[in-house]
């Protein structure tokens, strides 16, 4: 029997799609930029041509010289920015991918991250780190956030199950509800910055040091300067992850730990869904419902099972995040949805919805966003063209089969014509 | 109370005219989960006509001598360029689903990521900001139909009917209502609705009947844009006071909801739409609410935090949803691509 050839794997055929999409992506993005720059007289045909150099390379631009051209280079503080924004994509783009397995696209993960987000930020801010260690702490928020995510994308998983209804549309309710939910509960809560004036929109750092202390009577709670008099109740707060090291290797940056976590992470759920019966049966239950139910499976629970896990893991997304202790939490998010959540769509595509291909297809995406940040600073240009080229990769991998077939196509072709 | 009905409409009337699109896109047999994106696209684009319009000064003496029709009719034309640009995005998702047999749910949310990047990407190189507003003016001194206009007083206060259906609307509201009819009619009444919904439920009987499934197919997503689009349109108009910011804050997916809630049939959705429209509304605007006008505002009074009002429209969906979806029909052949071989 002849050899199958390298061209001819599935696998190889799936990997090369996305790299067709990936390719019109960036393609699509620079044809508009091209446009914008010729019609826009303050661009030009100079500045289109800058802005594509940045959308195709801005990972490398370490700025510009003193005759103003741009200046490419390691840029160790993008490298690992780019490691560090990766974490909550590759969350999201495991929940999208879990879901999508299953046959159930989770489109409620902004949600779910949001509540992660909230879960964890209020547990390591409120439990006092002078009684337990700040890394249990960590731990204990890491969990609470997942559990609480776990609990919002059960309740599309059970409205699917039992009740017959579209998780698309359920999950798009429920990330509203959790956008105003989340915006409730911080209104209310005594976790608003109020210790720095300009930051009066966002949640405490988790890294910040909160001390309760009683002045003469009256409880408040400061900052890590404790005033003259005060005694001190509890200390809060202070709840950062690990570094491991990596800072050192990419200065300047905000990566941390929680990138090997989520890396970790991304195995085990590949060892889940390629390794056990859980993951043997979600698989059943994506691919025929009705026949899984005929061979056993109970596909109800299979379905409530699904999403409380992807839940987990889009709000591990948000929690990774917010616990690294150098990001801020914007509490009045009713009008907005985390971008975060949406984009493990396109993570999660673009991997073919294997465990291991989103983390390489999520370090892509906060590549395109850093790509859309230096575009900004250093352009006229501004970083919503990275969205566009993730909505049009997103575009394509709705017509995958028909990418892979033409694929297939060509290789026919050479074929005959030798 | 007036206000009440007054603002109710203001958000009802554009979430059936969506829900509507919703419709025709699903009785033809293509799940249109673009409508949020077609909405985003077409308030962009109709805001940008105003804007543009504005700049080149049209309409400008219109507005100078306080012609009511002519500044209508200023407002009629963005309606309609807004309704031609959401049936050229809507393409899109046409050629992904019919030409290319894509998965619709992905094409969707595909669409649902493009407009509001490429609508963001514009508006900041346009206006510097992340808002595109009217280039002068507000939308209130351009296009509201005041009570001045029919000769009354500052002092005077028009009758019930004139204060709920007169002072301070939109005639784009009402054109819509109009739309929603006429649209609803062609798809009851006409031959062409009827082979269109015929797609939605069996699409190679409609074939073998000599109806070109791929023809309506594309008929049905293009006028799903074009209403979508519209609605998008109108409801920043009437309540962004015509500005756009790529969002639309789940709208589009509220009329989803609207749209399975009353069972893919118009009079259902326009109840459906009314009983949505109240609760966005009381979101809104629950503190000024004054329901009897006895000067008290009950709603303020009951000291629930605002977040609450405002997630009440989804948890009402969702509620909703639950108690109606075992008995809701969907078309049966939507969101299969259509396969002329398959019987």
């Amino acid at each position: 029997m002849k050899k199958e050839s390298f061209f001819d794997k599935a696998g190889t055929r799936s990997v090369l799609a996305s790299l067709v999409a990936i390719l019109v992506g960036m393609l699509a993005g620079s044809v508009i930029i091209l446009i914008v720059g010729l019609t826009n007289s303050s661009l030009g045909i100079k500045g289109a041509w800058e802005g594509i150099r940045l959308v195709v390379a801005g990972l490398f631009a370490t700025g510009r010289d003193a005759a103003g051209g741009l200046t490419f280079g390691f840029n160790s503080a993008s490298f690992g920015n780019m490691l560090f924004r990766a974490v909550p994509l590759i969350m999201t783009g495991l929940s999208v991918a879990l879901g999508n397995k299953a046959g159930l696209f989770n489109i409620g993960a902004p949600g779910q991250y949001l509540a992660g987000t909230a879960a964890s930020l209020f547990v390591s801010l409120s439990v006092p780190t002078s009684v337990v260690p700040a890394w249990l702490v960590w731990l204990m928020a890491l969990l609470a956030g997942m559990m609480a995510g776990a609990c919002w994308g059960a309740i599309p998983g059970l409205l699917k199950a039992y009740l017959n209804i579209n998780e698309v549309l359920a999950c798009i309710m429920t990330n509203w509800i959790a956008a105003n939910a989340v915006t409730w509960v911080f209104d209310v809560s005594n976790l608003k910055n109020v210790l720095e004036g300009t930051k009066s929109g966002y949640i405490y750092k988790t890294s910040t040091v909160l001390n309760d202390v009683v002045i003469d009577g009256v409880r408040s709670t400061v900052g890590a300067n404790i005033p003259e008099g005060a005694q001190v109740v509890a200390t809060r707060g202070g709840v950062a992850t690990a570094k491991m090291g990596l800072d050192s290797i990419f200065s300047g940056s905000q990566v941390n730990g929680g990138i090997l976590v989520a890396i970790l992470i991304a195995i085990v759920i590949y060892i889940i869904l390629s390794r056990t019966t859980l993951g043997y049966q979600l698989k059943a239950c994506g691919a025929n419902r009705y026949a899984a139910r005929y061979a056993g499976i109970q596909d109800k629970r299979n379905i409530v099972l699904t999403m409380a896990l992807a839940g987990a893991l889009a709000a591990a997304g948000g929690a990774l995040y917010y616990l690294s202790g150098n990001t801020e939490f914007f509490w009045n998010t009713y009008q907005s949805l985390p971008a975060e959540g949406f984009n493990g769509i396109p993570v999660a595509l673009l991997a073919i919805n294997n465990p291991l291909g989103v983390v390489f297809s999520a370090v892509f995406m906060s590549m395109l966003q850093i790509c859309g940040q230096k575009l900004t600073e250093l352009t006229a240009y501004n970083e919503y063209i990275t969205n566009v080229i993730i909505a049009v990769i997103v575009y394509l991998s709705a017509f995958m089969l028909v990418i892979k077939m033409w694929i297939g196509k060509l290789r026919k072709g050479k074929a005959v014509d030798k | 109370m007036p206000f009440l009905i007054r603002q109710t409409l203001v958000y009802a009337v554009p979430l059936m005219l969506v829900a509507l699109a919703g419709v025709f896109a699903e009785r033809s047999g293509i799940i249109n989960l673009a409508l949020e994106g077609i909405m985003i696209f077409g308030a962009f684009m109709g805001v940008l006509f105003v804007r543009t319009v504005q700049e080149w000064g049209w309409f400008q003496p219109a507005y100078d001598a306080g012609n009511i029709l002519g500044l209508q009719g200023f407002c009629f034309l963005a309606m309609l360029f807004a309704a031609a640009m959401g049936a050229l995005f809507s393409l899109l998702l046409a050629f992904a689903a019919i030409n290319l047999k894509a998965d619709q749910t992905i094409g969707g949310t595909a669409l649902n990521l493009l407009a509001p990047a490429v609508v963001l990407f514009f508006i900041r190189i346009i206006a510097n900001q992340n808002t595109l507003n009217m280039y002068k003016g507000d939308a209130a001194s351009w296009f509201m139909l005041k009570k001045s206009m029919f000769g009354y007083g500052r002092k005077e206060e028009m009758n019930f009917l004139g204060s709920t259906f007169v002072d301070k609307v939109y005639v784009a509201t009402y054109i819509c209502i109009l739309v929603f009819i006429v649209m609803s009619i062609i798809l009851y009444k006409t031959r062409f609705g009827m082979r269109l919904r015929s797609c939605g439920e069996n699409p190679q009987a409609s074939a073998s009947l000599g109806i070109n499934v791929v023809k309506m197919r594309y008929a049905g997503t293009v006028i799903s844009g074009a209403l979508a689009g519209m609605g998008g349109f109108v409801y920043v108009l009437t309540t962004a006071n015509c500005s756009a910011n790529g969002d639309v804050a789940g709208f589009g997916f509220l009329a989803l909801a609207v749209m399975i809630f009353g069972n893919w049939k118009p009079l259902n959705i326009c109840l459906a739409a009314l009983l949505f429209g109240l609760f966005k509304c009381v979101a809104a605007s629950y503190s000024t609410l004054d329901i009897n006008g006895d000067g008290v505002y009950l709603l303020k009074n009951l000291n629930i935090n605002t977040n609450i009002y405002r997630m009440l429209p989804y948890v009402i969906t969702l509620i909703v949803l639950a108690f109606t979806s075992k008995s809701s029909r969907a078309p049966k052949a939507e969101g299969i691509p259509y396969d002329p071989g398959k019987r």
